[in-house]
């Protein structure tokens, strides 16, 4: 029972309807617990993500948003829990699973003295894409980067930095994508073009989870929400989200208080 | 096999791309070889007399010391510009990662010996005998570079990363030291190096620490 | 006094009554060497002592192989406690050697094989203390102090072995080569010696490492007591 990756390039959108629930989960984590020395920084976080639907995080600092996407990720392992992705057990079979999870943080994970191109044939290699040089002109498209492709990354503009970023996240067409806080010092134009390829992903049968304090924002690129409080799931909004208002009154709840009853599979 | 072939040579493409664009390590540890030649010049008052005893030793803690500071910076790049949790988050096998970066430190510790070695020979008016001398070299990097790599992963994530590399390499690579210096003696016609197989010792050495080093990275890298 | 209790103070009193028993007949039943006179009594300190230095690192090689395939902290503890004695031992090997190579080579260090290789050693288990104290996260200190035990004691036959080689036509002193014809009354007073310095490591293991775990459950409650106050706050 494999999950299906997005097979359309991007610029090639379609407008499928939301979340299937018929089609096993694209990434379970069950009772995710993460110890750092002697503090819990997740204490039992579960997160269920379908293709199809995007997620949003909200928490204030210190709750354990980034600890859960690095968690999520791969790049630290779970004191205690599970974590399915794509029904390849990622912590038995963390090499599959990473090819089915697509990662943008705080970090670009570029080299800056290597250009766009070369940092995504770089990486191309290692997941062992067919095709790479039509593929990386494809995602350099899809970002609208193609014209500053061949200078150096260190050269670009945060927000195009950002950009090459994200071409990378897709570069192997992942079913899982996991940004952590990916708006932040992008201008208005940059945070609508980064909601509506969100919105696109989900769209062509991916799964998006994105951490966030941007409120407003997040409501126009998520299907739903979670809150983190304190390491722990405070509350659950949608779907779907309405508006933002949903949004700021489960943020704005105290701690550990379920806001709007939630369907067993969420 | 294909897969791990493929991720090696990514790798060391994307490490030489980098170097080749920026030359920062290479330049730093040929400066730094060849000023310690030097200094050993002011220091022991190396008469050609006594070359032939200490030459050998003078070149290898030159090169010994400058290649500390290339082996220092494998994982420091990657820790400094954020990308090594990219490398960690992609389906890259640690071995393969250990490999890659083991011969690209092989490769910079080539450069360094292939300018230092006859400027070494020019400098204290030495016979080289390039055919030995070349095994010799090899066997010799690769041991320092086996250890090297694993121990600059580990040294890369803790408080006093320039210090805890040579604390934790220079003790354990001791026998690569003792054994490339008495087989350059030998090959340069020492009359007093110890003639045993130093080769097979050298051979030995890295068999074994290379595969250590292939079994143990990943626990070096992994959160 | 509860179990654990009886049977470290049973330890302690057998550490201490078969030091003493050592001690005596290291001081007046085991015969002088014919060669060396008195002095010679050192060797039934520093041998034993060399034994159980390796003996210590022998354990870290286990511990750190068994913390990195099941990555409990219990494994690390043992393995933290061990190089600390290992290092503490090596060091006695080394100042023993001294105060016995002076009287018979006329000098404080003779770079001999074994003594050198000891040195080294020395160097490689400093540096894993000096690694752990500079890595401030404890699983990692744990998991890089697991390779470089493991790295470290694999290394030691091959330091061993290039030093040997290297030392060929230096002459071995004597005292540095086992006699093979020793009277009983040595090998008798050898092996008490031994039997008291491995009852002194498994007492300063067994404190060593109820120490450390005594350490983490408190750290643990502290840092538990300040969630806590978090959560009220």
């Amino acid at each position: 029972m494999e999950a299906q990756s997005p097979s359309l390039a991007l610029s090639q959108a379609i407008e499928p309807p939301g979340p299937d629930l018929d089609a096993p989960a694209a990434l379970n984590a069950s009772r995710i617990v993460r110890r750092y020395g002697g503090a819990l920084a997740l204490r039992g976080v579960d997160v269920v993500l379908r293709q199809g639907e995007s997620v949003a995080l909200f928490g204030p600092n210190g709750a354990g948003k980034t600890t859960l996407i690095r968690v999520l990720a791969t790049l630290i392992r779970p004191t205690s829990g599970t974590l399915v992705v794509g029904g390849e057990d990622a912590l038995r079979n963390a090499s599959r699973a990473r090819r089915l999870l697509g990662v943008v943080g705080h970090q670009t994970y570029l080299y800056g003295d290597l250009t766009p191109v070369e940092n995504l044939r770089f990486y191309g290699r290692i997941y062992g894409i067919a095709d790479l040089d039509a593929r990386i002109d494809t995602v350099l498209r899809d970002v609208e980067m193609e014209h500053r492709a061949d200078s150096p990354v260190r050269t670009l503009s945060r927000g195009m930095q950002q950009r090459v970023a994200l071409a990378r996240a897709i570069l192997h067409q992942p079913l899982v994508l996991l940004l952590d806080e990916p708006d932040t010092g992008l201008d208005d134009d940059a945070q609508e073009r980064l909601a509506a390829l969100i919105r696109r992903w989900a769209d062509l049968g991916g799964a998006v989870l994105f951490a966030s304090h941007h409120i407003e924002w997040a409501a126009r690129a998520a299907d739903r929400a979670v809150v983190l409080r304190e390491g722990r799931v405070a509350s659950i909004v949608g779907p779907p989200i309405r508006d933002a208002r949903d949004l700021f009154e489960a943020y704005r709840d105290g701690a550990g208080v379920l806001s709007r009853a939630v369907p067993a599979a969420c | 096999m294909l897969t791990f072939g493929r991720q090696v040579y990514a790798v060391l493409a994307k490490d030489a791309l980098i170097e080749r664009r920026t030359k920062d390590a290479v330049s730093a540890m040929l400066v730094f070889s060849l000023l310690v030649l030097v200094t050993f010049n002011f220091a022991l008052d190396l008469r050609t007399e006594i070359m032939s005893a200490v030459g050998p030793g003078v070149l290898w803690t030159a090169v010994l010391l400058g290649s500390t500071l290339g082996l220092g910076r494998t994982f420091a790049i990657e820790r400094e510009q954020g990308t090594l949790d990219g490398l960690l988050m992609a389906p890259l096998d640690r071995s393969a990662l250990y490999v890659a970066k083991l011969l690209g430190n092989v490769g910079l510790m080539a450069i360094v010996l292939l300018v230092s070695v006859p400027l070494f020979a020019v400098l204290f008016d030495v016979a080289l005998n390039p055919g030995p001398l070349l095994i010799i070299l090899a066997l010799g990097t690769l041991g320092f570079a086996a250890v090297g790599t694993l121990f600059s992963a580990i040294a890369s994530h803790t408080r006093a990363r320039e210090v805890m590399l040579p604390v934790l390499l220079f003790p354990v690579i001791v026998p690569i030291l003792i054994g490339v210096v008495q087989a350059t003696g030998l090959a340069l016609g020492s009359t007093t190096a110890r003639d045993m197989p130093w080769l097979s010792l050298l051979l030995g050495f890295d068999a074994i620490y290379v595969s250590l080093g292939a079994l143990t990275f990943g626990h070096a890298l992994e959160d | 006094m509860s179990n654990g209790a009886t049977a470290r103070t049973g330890l302690v009193a057998a550490t201490l009554v078969t030091s003493a028993v050592a001690l005596a007949m290291i001081a007046f039943y085991v015969p002088n060497d014919r060669v060396q006179g008195v002095v010679q009594r050192i060797f039934y300190f520093h041998l034993p002592i060399a034994w159980i230095a390796y003996l210590a690192f022998f354990v870290v090689l286990v511990a750190s192989i068994a913390y990195l395939m099941t990555r409990d902290a219990k494994w690390d503890t043992v393995a933290r406690a061990s190089v600390e004695i290992g290092v503490l031992f090596t060091t006695l090997v080394l100042i023993t050697g001294s105060l016995w190579g002076k009287p018979i080579w006329n000098t404080w260090w003779s770079w001999d094989a074994r003594l050198t290789t000891t040195l080294v050693l020395w160097f490689i288990y400093v540096g894993y203390i000096m690694l752990r104290s500079y890595t401030p996260d404890r699983e990692r200190g744990a998991r890089f102090g697991a390779i470089v035990g493991i790295v470290g004691f694999i290394d030691i036959p091959i330091v061993h072995f290039s030093v040997q080689w290297w030392r060929t036509l230096h002459p071995e002193p004597v005292v540095a080569r086992s006699n093979p014809q020793l009277p009983i009354e040595m090998i008798v007073t050898l092996g008490i010696s031994l039997l008291a310095m491995t009852l002194v490591y498994v007492t300063l293991m067994v404190y060593r490492t109820a120490l450390e775990r005594l350490r983490d459950e408190n750290r643990e409650l502290e840092n538990e007591a300040a969630w806590d106050e978090r959560a009220y706050a």
